[in-house]
């Protein structure tokens, strides 16, 4: 069983652990410093936190013991001369995502960032290049924008458990992008969404894919929460279908989870979209779906219902089996054991949380 | 010789961080030397493209330095270079 719980906020990395079926605040790392993303390697074991200081830039941190001991890397470099537009230097801005390279390749790991890249390592972090096909992909220059942050960023990394070179990103904002030959070719992946931003919502590339999981029993089911609804596809990209249900609050939001065993069961935590980004109704609640997103549950129980501002970024929802877990902007943690039907809250004490994974 | 004096901020993350006393001709040697010492502190003060971090200043006998881009500021005649973060909060 995974019995720790990592917390990225804007004031280090908190954990807690599952001791006797309580959750107990443990310690916290990088006291004072933003993580981004705090992650664990399933395959070897190795906690990775990515920090983001506001002077020192982007900085990436490995620990083999469960953060006994941190060994700071190099982060993620463009390579000299490599533009985001005409005349604007690339440089690593934000580590937004963090990937594990396929069973067959232990030691490779992959990172999204703002500007857009994504980084590959086969030596376990140890040394890092950018994979230049898709960062040479046509469509970045012309058609890629920030939204939310200055320029746009890759925030999910998928690979196929049947076969490693099968990987599939998301970024904001530019949409889904696949490759079938270990990160060589890339094709846009974005049928069906819409870009209702956009004069043209049908573009093949412009979309706001908030955040983009796949079913870890049924690889080819996946979903996104995208900036403009919930969206599902049953073979692996190709075609989405949108599956919100506005009337059910299931519409915006930044975060998805979906079951581990059931394919059809997922959850959300929606909010106002852009006019004002707050929970609705200033009323926190998770959005339930046990049908493929036929019909959406809202469940409210145990959470705060007046008064309340909090959102929850792409990251900050996770599930392990009953458990599900999820932070928000105003720095509180709430937990269901139960599925997401019922929700207590682990602390109300912590600063901006951005990642929330259970290890 | 020139001193190089650091904000104490950077102790954090080198905590055997102290002046150092060097030759170099420019900002941009000074830089390389200092990660000489203490490498991968050059990451903490420019960005990818070897320019100034935006929350980053460099002192020259007291005067912020005019090139943060390439960082050729010459140090003739200079005695102090004084590596600073600016001032944030929140």
């Amino acid at each position: 069983m995974k019995n720790t719980l990592l917390l990225g906020t804007r004031k280090g990395l908190v954990i807690y652990k599952n001791i006797n079926d309580n959750w107990e605040y443990q310690n916290t790392h990088f006291v004072g410093i933003p993580v981004s993303i705090a992650a664990a390697d399933s395959r070897t074991g190795t906690w990775w936190a990515m920090l983001d200081h506001g002077h020192w830039g982007v900085k990436l941190h490995r620990s083999n013991d469960q953060g006994e001991n941190w060994e700071e890397l190099e982060a993620p470099k463009y390579p000299d001369g490599f533009e985001i537009k005409e005349g604007l230097a690339a440089s690593t801005r934000y580590l937004w995502a963090f990937g594990e390279g396929g069973k067959d390749h232990p030691n490779r790991i992959y990172i999204g960032t703002e500007p857009g890249g994504l980084f590959v390592s086969n030596d376990n972090g140890n040394n890092f290049e950018l994979i230049e096909s898709l960062w040479n992909h046509q469509s970045r220059k012309e058609s890629w924008f920030g939204a939310g942050r200055d320029h746009p960023g890759i925030h999910s990394i998928i690979v196929d458990p049947r076969d490693s070179n099968h990987i599939t990103v998301g970024a904001s904002v530019a949409g889904v992008f696949e490759s079938k030959d270990g990160g060589q070719s890339w094709t846009p992946q974005n049928k069906g969404l819409k870009a209702e931003y956009l004069p043209d919502p049908d573009v093949e590339v412009g979309h706001d894919p908030h955040i983009l999981v796949a079913s870890e029993s049924h690889p080819d089911i996946f979903w996104q929460q995208n900036h403009c609804g919930i969206f599902k596809s049953e073979n692996g990209g190709k075609e989405w279908q949108d599956v919100s249900q506005k009337e059910n609050l299931a519409h915006f939001g930044f975060a998805l989870v979906v079951d581990e065993k059931d394919p059809q069961k997922a959850w959300t935590v929606p909010c106002i979209s852009d006019e004002v980004r707050v929970a609705i109704d200033q009323a926190l609640c998770v959005c339930k779906t046990e049908n493929g997103g036929k019909t959406w549950e809202v469940i409210r129980s145990g959470l705060p219902q007046k008064g309340c501002f909090d959102i929850v970024y792409r990251h900050a929802l996770a599930k392990n089996n009953k458990y599900l877990a999820f932070g928000t902007t105003t720095g509180n943690v709430f937990i269901s054991s139960d599925f997401g039907e019922n929700w207590t809250v682990l602390t109300n004490y912590l600063s901006v949380i951005y990642s929330v994974a259970f290890v | 010789m020139i001193t190089v004096k650091f904000t104490s901020a950077l102790k954090r993350f080198y905590p055997t961080l102290e002046p150092l006393e060097i030759e170099a001709a420019n900002v941009e040697e000074v830089v390389q030397s200092v990660n000489d010492h203490f490498p991968g502190l050059k990451d903490y003060i420019l960005d990818n493209q070897g320019a100034l971090r935006k929350h980053v200043n460099i002192f020259v006998d007291g005067s912020m330095i005019n090139d943060r881009k390439t960082l050729s500021d010459s140090l003739e005649e200079v005695k102090e270079v004084y590596i600073m973060q600016a001032l944030s909060g929140g």
